[in-house]
């Protein structure tokens, strides 16, 4: 049963064939029997899931069928849940629990799915291997001396180990994407806008958004549908109305010219490389045309995040400052110390490097050098896409430069850590959806494949990536289990 | 020797029902902490959301003042620490505001001048820190916290503290007139800063100037101001250097204090907010604004002119508050009533128990349809001018209608010919030798036949009837 999708799922909870308490307990059985080795889970909300199950069960019993009733999710902690502690990976906010519900979590609550537990995640986001996170390493569950990726490394390793059957994610520079691919999972990461950000824990405002973790890109369309859309609380989500992703993706597949960036492949890892093309071939084979196109610019990509996301990042972690909430320094003598204390006991080193760039970045008489030079670095990348997409539909690439790394190995060097994201920051610096999808293996890791998409193509991506699932099993391939 | 030049930055609360920025309601006087929402309190994950109000409030203060409207405004962040501003930055306008430009005119010495104003842009209030509650700890308060506000700044066009004053003045009566702001300075919706600076006579090097933060009334303003003039022509005539900082006026000692230099000054960091889109601004949204203004200060001032031939004194005093420029005109609309004598009766009268109470238009214990009434009974001449400030000051102080104690205490004055005739005859049979006299050339003794005829009717006799009935019947 924990093999199965959300669309199974979904058929065989409607088919009465299994319980929504059922499934519940079976999932959170798996958390605890393997999390403590993988440490996927900041919270598991047993009480509440079971309760909650329960409220389905009953439902179903009289015939209200909610569009995806009984069905178990993670959250990612950076989404904010009533009654529920969310500690975005920190010190900080380790005792605080939100008096709201983030949007997202009130769409999936409202839509009949069960919250299991919170998921581990790099402190405040911030981070490429879930290493920062105070609550631990996350394992990779392909192999437990190798990180998941990041931030939403928990997110990622739990739907790999099939603790779950799907979960949510935030990705500002990759943080769906670039776990999903390191876990050989699906993780899609929707146009700027397309879902709300109320209540999911701001790292970099005009770069956060939210998105899903599932093992095929059909449970991605399911999902995606019921968390996008206007929200009036959140004032740059957008108006554009939503499709049925589910039904779009599933129809018959059309043609598509697809764009292939040369500075996505060059100077790329050999055996990486040769997985790409051999996937790239059997697309060709299949409907998909192919095209040599150019982002020059998306090289400077991580340099302009790196100076954007840290500025953002440096004004919003501000509110953590121990008056109203979070963690608080004891024996302080004045508010100066009360700042200065609080800030540097609950803030782990990277939250703490990305504050003092950030507001290095925004400082009077380096602000035209570092923030707005990096805006303009945007708004050409941005340039850049928009000519890429009047000659094709999609953009492919790999997802990452390699398979995950050594737990412990990039640590000690930030710029190394950064270059991991050198694929996927662009797309969010352009605001552009985006997915990975498991493409392959290197040494037994996984390899994820990423389709980007023209601003609200969401449909375009999904169809071509069940498409791609329909004619190889990457996605069906678990690790496996001690 | 030295020119003052001042600057002022006004910051104005506008009476939006809710919040900047969330759905909080913007009451004052609420309990601690009730007035703020999780937005308020800059909880994590939460986001602002501009209300419209707001926006609709500042176009029409910028078309008051002729200013350009931006179409494209932009909301930046303004990043510092301070315990009552929960979200560690003010959301503020910085590159482009919504209004740029204008000006207002100010009358000194009765000179017309025209203070230019550089720009005035929206903001959030930030909450209060209380000092005083706990011995060792400060309290805070973030009902205030989002509260709306325009911070409208001038060029540094005044000279003195008067015309600062005067300035203050007329953007007080303008915000009020377009009711975008109740203007109350004590509870904080109406308060400046003044920027200063001394140049030499002659000169065109603007000096270096000081700040004063957060004066709340217009005295203040003024004591501050000269205060500061003095300190710093002081300064210089010793031969040094006024020091960049920002100052506090201490009202109870009258004078100005050092609260940072230049050097301590923060840096603010400003950045666009990526969680506000620019504010768009339809040229649709302009004209409807447009069509929907309040007659502005300046304008009623010139048509009370025309329209009720008043002079500028009374103009001024009737017109500053939007409210008793309309409890005037309530009063006169739809009666003969003569405008000078209105407007006296409201100067005098009304505002002096007004006064007395501290107590706006709105709280008037006297209606302007009752004052009509009373008005009306004394051109009428039902009753004396002098009868009808006694009347006044009943109504004013029992809530007693004008009518109801005029009929009640018998106050109707004796206008009956045929009544009075007969007193005036008995009074002449009664006093032959006086009727003598007076026909032999003593004019004067007409005085003592109407004391004799009011005597008679207890006061109440009309003193023009009296008077014409007299002259006639003591001719004979």
């Amino acid at each position: 049963m924990h093999n199965k999708t959300v669309s199974e799922l979904k058929k065989a909870i409607e088919k009465k064939e299994v319980s929504s308490l059922e499934l519940t307990s079976l999932f959170i059985n798996r958390i605890k029997n393997m999390d403590p080795e993988l440490n996927s889970f900041i919270t598991l909300t047993e009480e509440h899931a079971i309760d909650k199950a329960k409220i389905i069960d009953k439902e179903i019993s009289k015939g209200i069928l909610r569009p995806l009733s009984g069905i178990p999710l993670a959250q990612k902690d950076i989404f904010c849940t009533k009654d529920i502690k969310t500690t975005c990976g920190s010190k900080m906010l380790d005792n605080f629990i939100s008096p709201y519900d983030a949007t997202v979590v009130e769409k999936l609550n409202d839509a009949g799915m069960v919250i299991v537990g919170k998921t581990n995640m790099d402190e405040f986001a911030m981070g490429s291997s879930n290493e920062t996170s105070f609550f631990g390493d996350v394992k990779n569950p392909w192999d437990k001396d190798y990180v998941p990726g990041g931030s939403s490394g928990g997110s990622a390793a739990s739907v790999s180990a099939r603790l779950i059957p799907c979960s949510t994610g935030t990705d500002t520079g990759g943080s769906i994407r670039q776990p999903a691919s390191l876990t050989g999972i699906c993780g899609i990461k929707p146009t700027y806008g397309r879902v709300s950000r109320f209540g999911m824990i701001a790292f970099a405002s005009s770069l956060d958004q939210a998105g899903v973790f599932t093992r095929t890109a059909e449970d991605s369309a399911i999902l995606l549908t019921h968390i996008s859309g206007f929200d009036p609380k959140d004032s740059t989500s957008s108006k554009n109305p939503v499709p049925d992703y589910a039904a779009d993706c599933t129809k018959k597949f059309k043609s598509l010219i697809i764009g292939i960036p040369s500075e996505f492949l060059d100077g790329l890892d050999d055996k990486v490389r040769e997985v790409f093309d051999e996937n790239i071939r059997i697309l060709e084979k299949n409907g998909c045309k192919f095209k040599k196109i150019s982002l020059k610019s998306s090289k400077l990509g991580v340099s302009a995040y790196q100076v954007v996301a840290p500025a953002e990042c440096s004004s919003n972690l501000s509110r953590y400052d121990g008056v109203r909430f979070g963690y608080r320094a004891k024996n302080v003598k004045n508010i100066e110390e009360l700042y200065k204390k609080s800030r540097s006991e609950a803030f782990g080193p990277e939250v703490k490097r990305r504050i003092l760039i950030g507001t290095y970045a925004l400082s009077a008489g380096y602000y035209d050098a570092y923030y707005l030079k990096a805006q303009k670095i945007r708004k050409i990348i941005s340039n850049e896409f928009e000519d890429a997409f009047k000659e094709v539909d999609l953009i492919l690439g790999p997802t990452t430069p390699d398979t995950a790394f050594k737990l412990g190995e990039k640590t000690n060097d930030p710029i190394a850590m950064y270059l991991s994201d050198v694929f996927t920051v662009s797309t969010n610096l352009a605001g552009l959806p985006a997915m990975s999808i498991p493409m392959g293996f290197k040494n037994n890791l996984p390899l994820g494949l990423q389709i980007i998409g023209n601003h609200f193509d969401e449909s375009k991506i999904l169809s071509l990536a069940h498409h791609y699932q329909n004619l190889t099993d990457w996605h069906t391939k678990s690790p496996q289990e001690n | 020797m030295w020119d003052p030049v001042i600057g002022l930055e006004i910051h104005v609360q506008l009476n939006t029902k809710s919040k900047i920025f969330s759905p909080a309601s913007t009451d004052f006087g609420s309990d601690q902490n009730t007035q703020a929402c999780a937005i308020d309190l800059g909880m994590p994950g939460v986001l602002p959301v501009l209300n419209e109000e707001a926006v609709k409030m500042a176009i029409k203060f910028g078309l008051a003042i002729g200013a350009n409207i931006s179409d494209n405004s932009i909301f930046a962040r303004k990043n510092y620490f301070y315990p009552d501003l929960p979200k560690g930055y003010q959301i503020s306008q910085y590159e482009i505001p919504i209004v740029e430009g204008g000006s207002i005119n100010i009358i000194i010495d009765g000179q017309t001048k025209t203070i230019n104003i550089t720009r005035a842009h929206l903001e959030e209030d930030a909450g209060k820190s209380i000092h005083d509650l706990y011995p060792n700890e400060t309290a805070i308060d973030l009902n205030r916290a989002g509260t709306p506000l325009i911070e409208i700044v001038s060029e540094p066009e005044m000279k003195s503290a008067a015309e600062a004053v005067q300035y203050l003045k007329n953007i007080h009566s303008l915000v009020r007139y377009l009711g975008i702001s109740d203007g109350n300075m004590q509870e904080g919706s109406f308060r400046c800063d003044a920027n200063i600076s001394l140049m030499k006579k002659g000169s065109e090097v603007l000096g270096t100037r000081a700040e004063i933060k957060n004066i709340n009334s217009f005295k203040f303003v003024e004591n501050a101001i000269n205060h500061e003039i003095q300190r710093q022509s002081d300064i210089l005539d010793n031969g040094d250097n006024v020091k960049q900082e920002t100052r506090l006026y201490d009202p109870s000692k009258d004078e100005t204090r050092s609260m940072r230099s230049k050097e301590e000054a923060n840096d603010y960091r400003y950045f666009p907010d990526p969680d506000l889109l620019p504010v768009s601004i339809t040229s649709k949204l302009i004209e409807d604004i447009k069509s929907n203004m309040p007659e502005l200060p300046s304008t009623k001032k010139d048509r009370f002119k025309a329209q009720y031939k008043l002079n500028d004194y009374d103009i001024d005093i009737l017109t500053n508050n939007r409210e008793l420029s309309e409890y005037f005109e309530k009063t006169i609309e739809g009666t003969d009533l003569n405008a000078k004598t209105t407007a006296n009766w409201i100067i005098t009268e009304v505002l002096a128990l007004a006064n007395k109470k501290n107590i706006g238009v709105s709280e008037y214990p006297v209606s302007y349809k009752n004052l009509k009434n009373l008005l009306s009974n004394v051109q009428s001449e039902v009753i004396s001018s002098k009868q009808a400030k006694d009347v006044f000051e009943r109504m004013w102080n029992n809530g007693e209608d004008a009518q109801y104690i005029i009929e009640n205490e018998g106050m109707k004055q004796i206008s009956d010919t045929d009544e009075l005739n007969k007193i005036v005859d008995n009074i002449i049979k009664n006093n032959y030798k006086s009727v003598e006299e007076y026909q032999n050339g003593k004019d004067k003794l007409l005085g003592f036949f109407v004391g004799q005829v009011m005597k008679e009717t207890k006061g109440k006799g009309n003193p023009k009837l009296i008077n014409e009935i007299l002259k006639v019947k003591l001719k004979k």
